[in-house]
């Protein structure tokens, strides 16, 4: 059976250590389970000090280019390399992580070299050279299975939180290849990166989203909500009735015009659940709702539901945690 | 100087999707179709340009069963496009052979200066036609754009990435920018003209002149299903201190997230 490739991605702690991206450990630990020979393709100085994670999560080759040219991620010049790469080990599936790199690359390269691409997926079944994947249209108002016609490369982008994750095998060893990649004269230059006021995990990574809305009457008030994200290690989501008000930055924004989101664990304070914000936030494993109104549709949506005064309720709540989880 | 923007026309975000018996696609009964948001920042852009730059020209491009998919042409126009095409055809054709038919029309019409787009479509969720133009026309893009720049040679724009960071990209023109929410603030159509694109004729090309073949087709989706139903909400009772306790016992024995 034809092998699968996995595009890996790194990331920086701020303890400068360098860890292999829980969605990236998520495919490798998945493209295993498959009993195919799995490939990973690792691009950019970062991966060379941290490139033996690929194995202890499943890869048994690695395919390494530690050329600091691939350090930020450039649109022409990754599809290039993936190309290549694919056309190197003959996959014939190929995954990465819905990022904001793998959901810009992939369809790219999938132009380049006539194959097919399915984004977003939350479900992915291999069987010989069949795969199929669920994923959700109208950001999760309803499930399609994705299936593959006239595509012998077939590219899978994954959405993060999706896929167990078990504990890094650190015996494990892979055969790794150094390897150079041809670069194509390139009219795309990324002349520099900005990092975001808080490094904290976007809220399509977050495993617990802690997200605002009218109910929380002025902007200022957010504060209280990254108090309790704080605690709990969240990130800070917000409705489209704020996003829109200026209160916060619209890459805050959940729901079917922001982000889609499935953490484990979403918090929703004074939100009262337009149907495209559930949209955007259904497929959380649990759901907490906060809000003065009983009759509010998230009720519908949420596993807990408390009816109250979230100005009572929230600063309550985080010195609970505080006490619990600082301990 | 031709300036093309690609465009969808989806169903509105407040609608509540149904599925078909046979589970082939959803319930098109009832539904309110507009332009894709992004797709609204994309005109707007576009428009802006040619404000500044009196030698462009707008074409607005979609791809789509014509009686329908005209509207959001006529909507682009009102909010000033000069030009639209809709490229005639089924509905259920994928991002590849969209892209496809999108980038050979621009090839026909063009040479186009600069491609505007949305990031994705709120109905299919793909975030692939742009990129995928963008390969096939061999000129460069950049997706999620939230601030855009250009001269005659070069575009620069700033494309939003995971946790807030944003990357400062410069292409090469002619290239292709796919927008995101905070690019502008997309205007309303004013009544003059929305008179006027009632007017103007929309040049119509049937999918099937284009001589892409059906085998282009690289994905199709089927079973389609309405997410599982939740369980009713367990409502925590009592006072603030009670329904805190309450939530926190769920969180961290019941549910284990915590």
């Amino acid at each position: 059976m034809s092998k699968i490739l996995v595009f890996t991605e790194f990331q920086s702690t701020s303890s400068q250590a360098v860890s292999l991206k829980r969605g990236s450990q998520e495919l490798l630990q998945f493209a295993a389970s498959t009993g195919r020979t799995v490939v990973a393709l690792a691009l950019g100085s970062q991966a060379g000090g941290a490139f033996e994670q690929l194995a202890h999560h499943g890869a048994q080759e690695v395919l390494l280019c530690k050329d600091p040219a691939y350090d930020a991620y450039n649109s022409e010049l990754f599809a290039a390399a993936v190309a290549e790469a694919i056309q190197k080990t003959g996959a014939t599936l190929v995954l990465a992580s819905a990022s904001s790199s793998g959901k810009d690359l992939f369809p790219r390269v999938a132009a380049k070299i006539g194959a097919g691409v399915v984004s977003d997926g939350t479900e992915i079944t291999v069987s010989e050279e069949d795969v199929k994947v669920k994923k959700p249209l109208y950001s999760g108002k309803c499930f399609v299975t994705a299936k593959f016609e006239n595509a012998p490369v077939k590219m899978v982008l994954m959405r993060a939180n999706q896929l167990p994750v078990a504990a890094a095998d650190t015996t494990k060893t892979a055969s790794t290849t150094e390897v150079a990649f041809a670069k194509p004269s390139l009219k795309t230059l990324v002349k520099q990166i900005v990092k975001g006021a808080a490094e904290k995990l976007d809220l399509t990574e977050a495993n617990i989203v802690v997200s605002g809305g009218r109910g929380l009457k002025e902007a200022g008030n957010f504060k209280m909500l990254e108090d309790l994200a704080a605690v709990l290690g969240a990130t800070v989501g917000a409705s489209r009735a704020v996003v829109d008000a200026g209160w916060v930055g619209h890459s805050m924004q959940v729901g079917q015009t922001g982000k889609t989101v499935a953490p484990t664990l979403y918090i929703a304070v004074g939100i009262s659940g337009a149907i495209q914000h559930l949209a955007g936030m259904s497929g959380s494993k649990v759901i907490v709702a906060i809000n003065s109104d009983a009759n509010a549709p998230i009720f519908q949506k949420a596993t807990y539901g408390i009816v109250g005064d979230a100005f009572e309720i929230v600063p309550k709540l985080t010195e609970e945690f505080k006490k619990l989880l600082h301990h | 100087m031709k300036i093309f923007v690609c465009l969808k026309q989806v169903p509105d975000t407040e609608t509540k999707i149904k599925i078909l018996p046979d589970r082939s696609g959803i319930d098109p009964a009832g539904i309110k179709w507009v332009m894709n948001p992004y797709d609204e920042h994309a005109v707007e852009e576009a428009v802006k340009f040619k404000e500044k730059n009196p030698t462009a020209q707008v074409w607005a491009l979609t791809l789509g069963p014509k009686q329908r998919a005209v509207e959001s042409l006529r909507t682009a126009l009102a909010m000033g496009a000069d030009e639209a095409i809709v490229i005639n055809s089924s509905e259920n054709l994928d991002a590849f052979i969209t892209a496809k038919a999108l980038a050979n029309v621009i090839s026909t019409e063009g040479p186009a200066h600069l491609i505007f787009s949305g990031k994705l479509s709120i109905d299919a969720n793909q975030s692939s036609v742009p990129q995928m133009v963008a390969e096939f026309l061999s000129i460069p893009h950049t997706t999620v754009v939230s601030k855009f720049e250009t001269n005659p040679e070069n575009t620069t724009v700033e494309r939003d990435v995971e946790g807030g960071a944003k990357e400062v990209i410069q292409m090469v023109n002619p290239s292709l920018i796919a927008a995101n929410k905070g690019l502008n603030l997309p205007r309303y159509a004013s009544l003059p003209g929305i008179m006027k694109a009632k007017k103007k004729t929309i040049k119509e090309v049937e999918f099937t002149s284009l001589g892409i073949a059906a085998t282009e087709q690289k994905v199709r989706y089927s079973g389609f299903t309405l997410p599982p139903e939740k369980p009713a909400v367990r409502l925590l009772t009592g006072d603030a201190a009670s329904q805190v306790a309450q939530l926190i016992s769920c969180l961290r024995d019941e549910a284990k997230v915590v």
